[in-house]
């Protein structure tokens, strides 16, 4: 073919290389971009060991205040003296019993539910390219919170099962609801706000009516219960039921930040992300199934905890940008980090009694949502 | 060489391709233009792999699309899409990077950032690397967007073969000095060994700019070659359904064309 010879001298001698290699000012381009990228990594290093300090402060905060006050001190050596070290400060064995069997597997599961529900949010914002896709808003939340409490009602799992049953319930609702929003809001690769948005209203009527039914053929004990899927709480958790569910919210958590340069291509559009060599339908099919997973053990967990998933990334996306290598860790920092702090002032604000967290969390998500809106300028500028 | 041969293409009942064949070569820029509906867009993503042909191949050099490994294909042809939006407040230079995605294991990083740079250096935008994406005008945007695709199949030193940037209505939306630089720019490219293949609505986008032009009309391929041959007043006017006048542009060797 007359075109081989000229398709082989481009292999041999790229043009564009070669005019680089000789382009000096380039070279000073290069440093200063080089640089700047340097000085912006040190600075995303600076913010990751700042969140992660803040993590750790609101976990000693957490399990340290309450009605029987535990030192930071006191923690370590009460939790040194389970592996056999001896530390200098001194406890009382009330302290002791406080801080192993409620505050820690209570501050564990805020913990790993704000890491969760963060990460979700700020994968499924990525994966329909838009900010407000929140996995409360959206209806995941309500949808694993309906399939979660038909377990307890309806007693479709043996009592000694049901705690193991929970999650899986909690995940196909989850997961269910994710796929009927995706599939609604997207046409021809492109998602529409007003579309999910409004899909996720409707999803989160039908649930909700799914509950108030739920609600309308239980007893009392199943009452009780239901409420706490309503309005989320982390109180009353064990080792015992904490320890199944872990796993279950940490690891689908942890693997979406495997998608962070899928997730960054999705930004461009999903034709685009195709263009770039990602194979986009894999991606997403995961995507959706670890955010609802993670979401979805969380709800078993705890109910429906609305707005995090919302608030946390949108905040690291104003401090950071929206690079998913490190939104997502952040996210799960920031998340972990808020659901401590406010699941603090939920069990001290009206004592003796207990406010549920989602109460709180939508009392400070909402007014955010509505700020989002105010503040929008034009259709894409967030 | 990338070349599509025979393919055909249906949605639903509608036939929207009906057996185009269309060759691209590394060095050469090809204009395709016909009225709308005509499967400008659908050739060219069956060109770019983002969809499958119901018929005939679509080949780089000689293999089927989808017998490629998704990065190589990658590496090797870029495509500047009207759907590619943005609304995420990612930083210039963040976007330009994201073209080096197929390169992610293979290339240092201080290596991207030299291709990033280089890239933005040749779509005239290195000034604004440090900008947030969301706050550049459309033409600024353009130009990102193809330094972004620039990044993505700028040759490597290892020489991989021919490189293919496909570009659907780049000048949409643009006002006219952008409009020429978008394509001033494909045109060097051309000169520097890329295959550049832009789909255009302005016959006199295509006639300054290309060295080939295609017609595409119902579906079919009603005439590809030199603008010359190309843009007479009977094949506009069996193209589009209007009569159009085509003189001499007054400055440079090529047809102009205009409404009758």
């Amino acid at each position: 073919m007359s075109l081989r010879p000229l398709f082989i001298r481009s292999c041999r001698s790229p043009p564009w290389r070669r005019m680089n290699e000789d382009d000096v000012v380039t070279a000073h381009a290069v440093s200063g971009l080089a640089q700047a990228a340097r000085w912006r990594s040190r600075r995303t290093a600076v913010l990751l060991a700042a969140l992660g300090a803040a993590a750790a402060a609101a976990f000693l905060l957490a399990v340290g205040q309450g009605a029987v006050a535990i030192g930071p001190g006191q923690i370590l050596a009460i939790l040194g003296g389970r592996v056999g070290l001896e530390l200098p400060w001194t406890y009382e064995s009330t302290q002791e019993a406080v801080l192993l069997a409620i505050r820690l597997p209570r501050a564990c599961l805020g913990v790993l539910v704000g890491a969760a529900l963060a990460a979700a949010g700020a994968a499924l914002q990525g994966l329909f390219r838009n900010p407000l896709a929140d996995p409360g808003l959206i209806g995941v939340s309500t949808g694993a919170a309906l399939s979660a409490a038909a377990v307890i009602v309806l007693g479709v799992a043996p009592a000694a099962l049901a705690g193991y049953a929970l999650p899986p319930a909690a995940f196909a609702g989850g997961l269910a609801a994710t796929l009927i929003v995706y599939r609604i809001a997207t046409r021809e690769g492109r998602t529409e706000v007003a579309t999910m948005l409004l899909a996720g209203v409707a999803l989160n009527a039908i649930a909700g009516a799914g509950l108030g039914l739920l609600v309308f053929v239980s007893d009392d004990q199943q009452l009780r219960d239901l409420n706490f899927w309503l309005l989320g709480s982390l109180g009353g958790v064990t080792w015992k039921t904490l320890l199944p569910a872990a796993p279950l919210m940490l690891l689908p958590a942890l693997g979406l930040t495997l998608f962070a340069r899928h997730l960054n291509a999705f930004l461009l559009g999903e034709t685009e992300a195709l263009h770039l060599g990602f194979d986009v339908e894999a991606a997403k099919r995961r995507i959706v199934v670890l955010a609802a997973l993670t979401v979805g053990a969380s709800v078993a967990l705890t109910g429906v905890i609305g707005f995090v998933g919302l608030v946390v990334p949108h905040l690291i996306r104003l401090a950071v940008g929206p690079d998913h290598r490190i939104l997502l860790p952040a996210s799960m920092l920031l998340g972990a980090s808020l659901l401590l702090v406010a699941d603090l002032l939920a069990r001290s604000l009206v004592l003796p009694a207990e406010l549920p967290i989602g109460i709180l969390t939508s009392c400070v998500g909402g007014p955010f949502f509505l700020w989002l809106l105010v503040r929008r300028r034009g259709p894409e500028a967030w | 060489m990338l070349s599509a041969s025979n393919v055909r293409f249906a949605r639903g009942d509608r036939e929207i391709l009906r057996g185009v064949s269309l060759a691209l070569t590394p060095g050469e820029l090809v204009a395709v233009i016909g009225p709308n509906g005509a499967g400008k867009s659908t050739l060219l993503q069956l060109l770019s792999g983002a969809l499958a042909a119901r018929g005939g191949a679509v080949t780089l050099d000689g293999a089927p699309l989808n017998r490629w490994c998704r990065q190589a294909l990658a590496r090797r042809r870029a495509v500047l899409s009207q759907t590619a939006t943005l609304g995420f407040p990612f930083r210039v230079l963040d976007v330009v990077l994201l073209g080096r995605s197929p390169h992610a294991g293979r290339a240092a990083h201080r290596d991207d950032l030299q291709v990033a740079e280089a890239a933005m250096r040749e779509t005239g935008i290195l000034h604004l690397a440090d900008r947030v994406y969301t706050t550049l005008s459309g033409g600024e945007r353009q130009r990102v967007q193809l330094a972004r695709a620039l990044a993505q199949i700028w040759p490597a030193s290892d020489g991989e073969g021919g490189r293919y940037l496909l570009l659907d209505e780049p000048t949409n939306n643009l006002d006219l000095a952008h409009q020429h630089a978008i394509l001033q720019i494909g045109r060097r490219l051309a000169g520097r060994g890329t295959g550049v293949l832009a789909i255009l609505h302005d016959p006199n986008l295509a006639a300054l700019h290309a060295d080939r032009i295609a017609v595409l009309k119902d579906g079919a391929i009603l005439i590809d070659g030199l603008p010359d041959t190309v843009l007479t007043e009977t094949t506009l006017a069996a193209a589009f359904g209007l009569a159009v006048t085509v003189r001499r542009h007054p400055t440079r060797d090529c047809p102009y064309v205009v409404p009758a």
